[in-house]
């Protein structure tokens, strides 16, 4: 039996996330913080809600934490399979349609989690998509975001971005945006890490954050 | 995996659970929306606000809310964004079979029966409020369809929490057997009283002109809501940020052999 506590809110505040997708100049990132929490009981530090899907392509999943990592699973799988069938690696905008496809079965019953996709396509042009719980799709030339701080970070930013950001800069920009977010959540913060993607490499930093 | 044609329930006897001990379902998002369409001389324009909202907060600021059922039928949808997207997306699939099958162009009045039909039996759970617009054999057709599958064709309609502003300049200025530019400018002015007056709707105005010539999509016709990015720039130094660790993983570069030869076919 599940102990639930009567100051419940919604089932998207059981466990607390953040996570932030922002486009450069043949550039994108994607971070998101690492605290695993049930209610108010912070129960890990480690805990990334960003998977990656393949060389180039990353896929975040706030939301109910059980779901972030039962859906992340069954991505895999369908990636692996298309890899095994097509001999070649799925592209962002074909996972981003695979995974609205997904939501959308599930429709009146649905997975509480809100992905957010990062990748460079062949052509290592930037693609970042964000979807809600049943698979609307939002493509944005800019960022995409979702979780318990998604206000925060909306206001942080449309004052922070700017187009064509090297590496350098994007991940200074998506840093402090997720950090000055969750730093005013309750329920997301304990750590952050960062992966940028570039043609050639994928750098992933772990932030030094307020743990509390 | 066994092909499915309807939705699937495994999870609800779970989220029933989740919810019975207290927990709320997070909303969807919606397009909150205006959507217009007027038929004119020659034709019917299509038009649409581009403001995506999560409850108060805007999801996206420029998303496309006139979508795609044939070469010579779209369609604007209001309502929650995943189902107008999903029903459209599936009719338009339905429609493409349907000229393979009969071998004509499709009709405005098949889309409308099968997006009403569609609707109707998922009894209005599916929240998508339609305004369906094309030209066909028959001339040209603007219909308007409501989520429990009820439709009206009419000459001109307005759908969307910015139905009323819109309407509003329809009933004030609409004529009938406009020209096409009459049109577009009728339609631009009743998008735009949707973006300015209605808290749902916003962003940029998209219209579509649909004739028996061809379709003319004019995505972004009006961009009154620029923003100028940034307004000033907060600049961060390379190393404002304290990291903890970082780790560099090349990324294996592709190198496509490609083995040319030509082998002459027998034919003795």
């Amino acid at each position: 039996k599940i102990q639930i506590f009567c100051h419940q809110m919604s089932i998207l505040q059981h466990n607390g996330s953040s996570v932030i997708a922002m486009a450069g100049k043949n550039c994108v990132a994607i971070a998101s913080d690492t605290r695993f929490g049930i209610d108010a009981q912070t129960i890990a530090f480690d805990f990334s809600k960003v998977w990656q899907i393949s060389d180039k392509l990353f896929v975040g999943l706030p939301g109910l934490l059980t779901d972030s990592q039962t859906f992340s699973e069954k991505l895999k799988f369908r990636v692996n399979m298309y890899r095994l069938r097509e001999e070649r690696e799925m592209s962002p905008r074909v996972f981003s349609n695979m995974v609205a496809s997904l939501l959308y079965e599930k429709r009146f019953g649905p997975y509480f989690v809100e992905p957010l996709i990062a990748g460079l396509d062949d052509k290592n042009e930037p693609f970042i998509s964000g979807m809600d719980l049943i698979g609307a799709p939002v493509l944005a030339k800019d960022f995409v975001l979702a979780g318990t701080a998604d206000e925060a970070m909306f206001g942080m930013a449309e004052s922070l971005w700017r187009p064509d950001l090297s590496p350098e800069d994007l991940f200074e920009v998506i840093s402090q945006t997720l950090m000055s977010a969750f730093d005013r959540d309750a329920i997301s913060g304990w750590g952050a890490v960062v992966h940028v993607i570039t043609p050639d490499q994928v750098i992933t930093r772990t932030l030094k954050t307020r743990q509390d | 995996m066994a092909t499915q044609q309807d939705f699937n329930f495994d999870l609800c006897a779970r989220n029933d659970l989740l919810k019975r001990t207290g927990m709320t379902a997070p909303g969807a998002m919606k397009t909150g929306t205006t959507i217009v369409g007027v038929t004119c001389k020659g034709g019917v324009v299509l038009g649409a606000d581009t403001r995506a909202t999560n409850g108060p907060i805007v999801a996206d600021k420029n998303c496309e809310k006139i979508h795609y059922i044939a070469d010579n039928i779209y369609c604007c949808g209001a309502g929650t964004a995943a189902d107008t997207e999903n029903t459209t997306e599936l009719i338009s699939s339905k429609l493409k079979l349907h000229k393979l099958a009969t071998g004509r162009q499709p009709r405005v009045s098949t889309a409308c029966v099968m997006l009403k039909q569609m609707l109707w039996r998922y009894g209005g759970h599916i929240s998508a409020a339609l305004v369906l617009g094309g030209v066909d054999i028959n001339g040209s057709h603007i219909y308007t369809i409501y989520p429990h599958g009820s439709s009206d064709k009419l000459p001109y309609v307005t759908m969307g929490s910015g139905s009323l502003a819109a309407m509003s300049i329809f009933e004030s200025e609409y004529r009938d057997d406009m020209e096409i530019d009459e049109a577009v400018a009728l339609v631009t002015k009743a998008i735009a009283a949707g973006v300015f007056n209605d808290l749902g709707s916003g962003s940029n105005i998209d219209v579509t002109i649909i004739t028996k010539d061809g379709t003319d999509i004019r995505r972004n016709y009006v961009t009154p809501n620029e923003r100028k990015h940034p307004a000033a720039v907060y600049y961060y130094p390379p190393g404002t940020t304290a990291i903890l660790s970082e780790k560099i993983v090349p990324i294996a570069q592709r190198k496509d052999i490609v083995v040319e030869s030509v082998e002459k076919m027998e034919v003795a």
